[in-house]
């Protein structure tokens, strides 16, 4: 028997950022919510989960973030940023803002290194770092109920990336924001991946964020979700507006809309 | 700033005050009412100066007592709150001890307690009885709406269980804490006088509420009403500086602290 090697520690000598095997989740009332599922993603590469609604794709991110454990299989998440700075390494950004209506603009963005115990003086570097990635310098005292949505979701963006985590997590982030203030954030992730180099995996429910944002689209399937189908966007970097407009993103949401069509297939309104 | 509206919502009450306390008087004058059956208001006022450094002295007694019973409800019932938050098992045991004391009528406990503790003891005892469920139940009901993602974060962040609770659960808490605390502010009152009651027939005591129990049994009624008086002023100020003080520990953040409008 070989010993058990350190979490991470498989990911890692593979260069992936996440290795999912076999992983299935059943909740305690018996429904099978996920899998199995199989998946690599690479590090530095962004990715997208897009389903149906409860086909398990937030639960799959839950997993990675070890939020909840798997029913069966394993997850392997790179620990790489966790050794550099003794972080988690991992930045999440859920569907809602989920910041504390208590605290400034500042002090949401600190939280992670406050549970950390990091020194005063690198938080507050680091966190005039983050709040500039996002373009909320000037807001740094104001209150979450002061901002707009696409402000509040911005400030969540910040607090993930403090921690400067190789991996970012994010769950629908965009879902709820209108459309302008939602294609102006996809412009400003995709620019922050290129600089910052990092993994993203990203949930969504539209075929265009997926496609518009993802060198790849993994499309599930309905609950328990699995892998139906995968695409690889090959548009150039870096992509702006234009890329809305051409024909190859029209052509990669065709093919990818008519992979996700059986996941909605016996869905009431489908 | 104000409207003509807001205006007439705050003169409305006011005016009909007036009103009440002039027809009380004409009524008095006009049919010579004793005062020992009903004392006009101007003299219930006359009495409340004359007797003054007698009704002074018994205010300070009672507000202390409010004060001591209210501080032990606060600490009493938050404190509690965090032991069942940390503990189920201890939250089984002890909460339906709880709901027992705070529904028996605590008028039928008070002569117990005058027999088994000191007086002063038993009346704050009396006012933390009255006054510590609201804030338990407040407390920990707050302690359990913590935001689901906000707490998948803290763990996602490694936090222990002291972070969680103290940049957490206690902030997320707040609001509900302070809204027990503004019940339980005049629910002391309430137990204080109760038990100085329970004390007075006793034939000891010194507060308010046993001054006006001693003025009853000497048909000294314009005093019953001067220290009945002081009794509501006494309630409306705890419950004005409670809600002042909510108001500013939640102004910057809390949806209760703005108008609609915003």
């Amino acid at each position: 028997m070989a010993e058990p090697a350190l979490p991470g520690a498989e990911a890692d000598a593979a260069g992936l950022a996440v290795r999912l095997r076999g992983v299935t989740k059943i909740y305690d009332n018996g429904v099978t919510a996920l899998g199995p599922l199989d998946l690599e993603v690479r590090r530095g590469e962004f990715v997208s989960l897009l389903g149906p609604s409860g086909c398990g794709k937030s639960t799959a991110l839950r997993l990675i973030a070890g939020l909840s454990a798997p029913s069966a299989g394993s997850v392997d998440v790179s620990r790489h940023g966790a050794r550099q700075h003794g972080s988690h390494g991992i930045g999440f950004v859920f569907q809602e803002p989920t910041l504390m209506p208590w605290a400034s603009v500042r002090d949401n963005v600190r939280l992670p290194l406050k549970l950390a115990h990091t020194p005063a003086r690198d938080a507050d570097a680091r966190i005039g770092d983050a709040l500039d990635q996002v373009g909320l310098t000037e807001f740094a005292k104001a209150y979450p109920r002061e901002l707009s949505g696409g402000m509040k979701m911005r400030v969540s963006l910040a607090r993930a990336l403090v921690t400067d985590p190789d991996i970012l997590l994010m769950d629908e982030p965009f879902a709820a924001l209108d459309e302008i203030t939602r294609f102006r954030l996809n412009n400003d992730l995709l620019s922050l991946w290129r600089n910052l180099n990092k993994t993203v995996i990203f949930v969504t429910h539209s075929v265009f964020e997926s496609v518009y944002l993802s060198q790849r689209v993994i499309v599930m399937t309905a609950r328990p979700g699995r892998i139906g189908a995968e695409f690889r966007i090959t548009a150039s970097e870096p992509r702006g507006e234009e890329f809305r407009t051409s024909a190859q993103y029209a052509a990669h949401c065709r093919e990818v809309s008519t992979a996700l069509a059986p996941s909605y297939a016996g869905q009431a309104g489908a | 700033m104000r409207s003509p509206q807001d205006i007439v919502r705050i003169l409305l009450p006011v005016v009909v005050f007036a009103a009440g306390l002039l027809v009380w008087e004409l009524t008095v004058r006009a049919y010579g009412i004793q005062p020992y059956v009903l004392p006009s208001p101007l003299l219930v006022l006359k009495t409340l100066v004359a007797d003054w450094p007698i009704l002074a002295q018994s205010l300070g007694v009672t507000l202390l007592t409010t004060l001591e019973g209210f501080v032990a409800a606060a600490i009493g019932g938050v404190a509690l709150a965090l032991l069942f938050n940390q503990s189920k098992w201890l939250e089984y045991s002890l909460f339906p001890y709880a709901v027992i004391l705070q529904v028996t009528p605590v008028i039928a406990i008070a002569p117990l307690l005058l027999i088994y503790l000191q007086q002063q003891t038993a009346v704050i005892v009396c006012a933390w009885i009255v006054a510590f469920f609201p804030v338990l139940s407040n407390t920990t009901l707050g302690l359990s709406s913590v935001d689901r993602n906000l707490a998948g974060l803290f763990q996602l962040y490694g936090a222990s269980r002291l972070q969680s609770l103290l940049f957490l659960k206690l902030p997320a808490a707040l609001p509900y804490i302070l809204g027990g605390l503004r019940i339980a502010g005049g629910l002391s009152l309430i137990g204080a006088v109760v038990a100085e009651i329970a004390a007075g027939s006793a034939g000891a005591g010194s507060g308010l509420a046993f001054r006006i129990a001693e003025s009853g049994y000497r048909l000294n009624i314009p005093r019953m009403f001067a220290a009945l008086l002081l009794l509501s002023l006494a309630g409306i100020v705890i419950y004005g500086v409670l809600a002042l003080i909510s108001h500013l520990m939640l102004r910057r953040w809390h949806e209760s602290a703005f108008g609609k409008e915003s």
